[in-house]
């Protein structure tokens, strides 16, 4: 006789083991499913962890949890060519608990988490592809694995499988991603010496700062890259919708290389050395590209539910939130031994109503805007480079003189009231 | 029914560990902790015979705490039980003061359900001495058959075992008598992908831990760091290769470049013994 559970969740990461987690714990029996050798052997993201959101789950987390740095900085670097244009804020509020935000590695962290969900009493299994969800009378009632023997049932099957969920695929929940809706993100982890690293980015031991980078990172392909401090090692990385990559036919690699060779950021990783090369797709589409969430006896949750603000780099937060309002919902669809499409979507309601749904809402049209209008970074970041470098050049020339250069530099009266148009609408799909 | 006992341990996956620069020591942090290779493979011939003979495989390992989940693997390849003994004593054991330890163990186990045969892997990849399974034949007074690569049959009603003993130049077929120790090489056996129901059970095991108290008839002084008299003189990393070249052109004339540089080693060619 198979084995039978109450709950199957697909995938350990932030959105699975945050759902069999907060299951576990409640006495629900649950059985983790993790393709990878160890939880986080599979999973990338440039590095941080939103606080607040694993607080919720595991509070004072960061008393334990193998984090690198705390993030008392954050600057943005708009990029061009050969100079560019920062601006950032700093704060030792940030530097103390509960902290702001943190820079993780995933390998680490994901396994960490995993087995808090463990000692809860959630079952995890790793190594063990899911192939199919088993379908019965319309409704999931398990899920076939790649092992002999390898059917267990459940109540309920939450599918946390990831960006380009192949499960949820199979279920008729969503179509093939387009191009336009998945981004494609490489990222580098390099060795660098605890002092060095903190001797130029400007921190206290037990300090992080990220960097988020606009603009010539990615050769003004709509996508952004990052340079983030760990403990011992930097993580870089960059970041495009893969329609951009195959526009201008670029490789990935070739980018991530041209960012570590840019001139504004091949000082900050000098001397350094690669240890590790991982690249991830990353659900980009927003609310548009939503997928059916919910069906009878199965939940979507995490990447698998594009659950990405690409906007604001956040997604693991989003994906903790996600799995633990399935989790809420499981334990109330327990009480009254319904399973149905119609009561699971108490999860898709909940979802729709927290920050996550108003965020993807709020920002539903942003990145298409961007990736419609290429001219924000192939045109006005160099523009605001040029403007800085002309004010701030000492040249003999007076202020006043300086602002009608730059005004007359930006173009003919057409060519302003465009950039005027375009500044209205970054505001529209922004506010 | 056959009771088979095999013996395992937690090692580093040296395949990925570093060595500490300064003590030449494996840097035990840099790896993740695997079941011995070696030991996959006894663990899996005890299943094996399981099947084919009926009756029961139960593990023995001693480690520290973490050393669990290395028994959690061996229910996952089929392993009925799982005992593992774990006391500060036992730390900084050398391979004598280690078969010491398992074989009070393994008489504790043998009071449970008398045990047929011990199965260990040839070798661990961590100390490569392989000393420790021969080292628990002799202080049970049954005979050692190392470096096997077939059990052809084990008769327990007969009393005896017939198994291919692995040579340089081809096997040996040994018979002995009942309870022996084989140590297995890889070959013996492929470990195929566990089943879902073993996993399951794997994942929710919790192995019975003896600390030195719960065994009975201990010489503390034959324990750890205190009954281990091997002295480690120094440890060095072996010289990485030096120098090579990468050949270029089309492959003809890599063909005839390599040549030139392999008939120019007469070292290659000397013969072995002979007179120059």
């Amino acid at each position: 006789m198979p084995d039978k559970f109450d709950v199957i969740v697909v995938g350990a990461g932030p959105a699975g083991i945050s759902c069999a987690y907060h299951l576990a714990k409640s006495g629900v029996n649950v059985i983790l499913i993790e393709r990878g050798e160890y939880p986080g052997s599979k999973n990338v993201m440039g590095g941080v962890l939103y606080r607040k959101m694993m607080d919720d789950i595991i509070p004072g987390f960061y008393k334990e949890a193998p984090l690198e740095r705390p993030i008392v900085e954050q600057r943005f670097m708009m990029l061009d060519k050969e100079s560019a244009l920062t601006f950032g804020y700093k704060g030792l509020e940030w530097a103390e608990e509960p902290y702001n935000n943190f820079t993780v590695l995933r390998a680490k962290f994901d396994q960490w988490f995993a087995s808090k969900a463990e000692a809860e009493g959630a079952l995890l299994i790793n190594e063990t592809v899911v192939l199919e969800c088993i379908v019965e009378d319309g409704r999931v009632i398990g899920v076939r694995t790649d092992r002999p023997d390898g059917e267990i049932y459940a109540d309920v099957v939450v599918l946390a499988d990831g960006v380009n969920s192949l499960l949820a695929k199979q279920l008729g929940f969503h179509k093939e991603f387009k191009p336009n809706e998945v981004a494609l993100a490489t990222m580098e982890i390099l060795k660098l010496d605890k002092a060095i690293i903190e001797d130029r980015f400007n921190l206290e031991p037990n300090q992080g700062c990220t960097i988020e980078i606009f603009g010539d990172a990615t050769k003004g392909i709509l996508g952004t890259g990052f340079l983030y401090t760990n403990k011992d090692t930097l993580s870089i990385g960059v970041g495009t919708l893969l329609s951009g990559l195959i526009k201008h036919k670029i490789k990935p690699y070739e980018l991530l290389e041209y960012v570590k060779n840019h001139p504004m950021i091949k000082p900050y990783i000098k001397g350094s050395e690669p240890q590790e090369y991982l690249a991830h797709l990353i659900p980009e589409g927003g609310y548009h590209s939503m997928p059916k969430i919910v069906g009878n006896g199965v939940i979507v949750v995490g990447d698998a539910a594009q659950l990405v603000n690409a906007i604001h780099r956040e997604g693991s937060n989003m994906a903790m939130t996600s799995g633990i309002l399935a989790a809420e919902t499981i334990l109330l669809a327990k009480m009254t031994g319904d399973y149905s499409e119609n009561m699971l979507d108490h999860y898709r309601m909940k979802l729709m109503d927290s920050f996550v749904g108003k965020d993807l809402k709020k920002y539903k049209d942003a990145t298409h805007h961007f990736d419609k209008f290429p001219q924000y970074f192939e045109k006005y970041i160099p523009l605001m480079n040029q403007a800085a470098s002309q004010m701030f050049t000492v040249d003999g020339s007076s202020k006043k003189e300086k602002q009608n250069k730059i005004w007359k530099d930006i173009g003919s009266a057409g060519e302003k009231m465009k950039i005027a148009r375009d500044l209205v609408r970054a505001w529209r799909v922004m506010k | 029914m056959l009771h088979v006992v095999a013996c395992i341990k937690q090692v580093p996956d040296t395949k990925v560990a570093k060595l500490n620069p300064k003590t030449n020591t494996i840097d035990r942090a840099s790896a993740p902790a695997i079941l011995n290779p070696y030991d996959t493979h006894a663990v899996e011939e005890a299943v094996r015979l399981k099947k084919r003979y009926g009756g029961t495989v139960t593990v023995l390992t001693m480690g520290p705490p973490p050393a669990v989940k290395a028994i959690r693997r061996c229910v996952e390849i089929g392993a009925d039980e799982g005992y593992m003994i774990s006391d500060r004593a036992f730390a900084g054991a050398d391979t004598l003061a280690t078969s010491y330890a398992l074989t009070k163990a393994l008489h504790k186990i043998s009071q449970i359900r008398p045990i047929d045969l011990i199965i260990c892997g040839k070798m661990t990849i961590d100390g490569d001495t392989g000393q420790v399974g021969p080292g628990i034949a002799r202080r049970l007074d049954i005979p050692p058959l190392t470096s096997v690569n077939k059990v052809v049959e084990i008769d327990k009603e007969g009393g005896s075992a017939v198994v291919h003993r692995k040579l340089e130049d081809g096997y040996e077929v040994v018979k002995s008598t009942l309870p022996c120790l084989l140590t297995v090489e890889k070959e013996i056996n492929e470990v195929p992908y566990s089943p879902m129901p073993n996993l399951i059970k794997a994942a929710r095991y919790q192995p019975t831990i003896w600390a030195v108290s719960d065994l009975e008839d201990v010489d503390r002084t034959q324990l750890g760091l205190k009954g281990s008299p091997t002295i480690v003189g120094s440890v060095w990393a072996p010289p990485k290769p030096q120098g090579g070249e990468i050949l270029q052109g089309p492959v003809n004339s890599q063909v005839d470049q390599l040549m030139d540089i392999l008939l120019q080693k007469k070292e290659l060619f000397a013969v072995k013994g002979g007179a120059s």
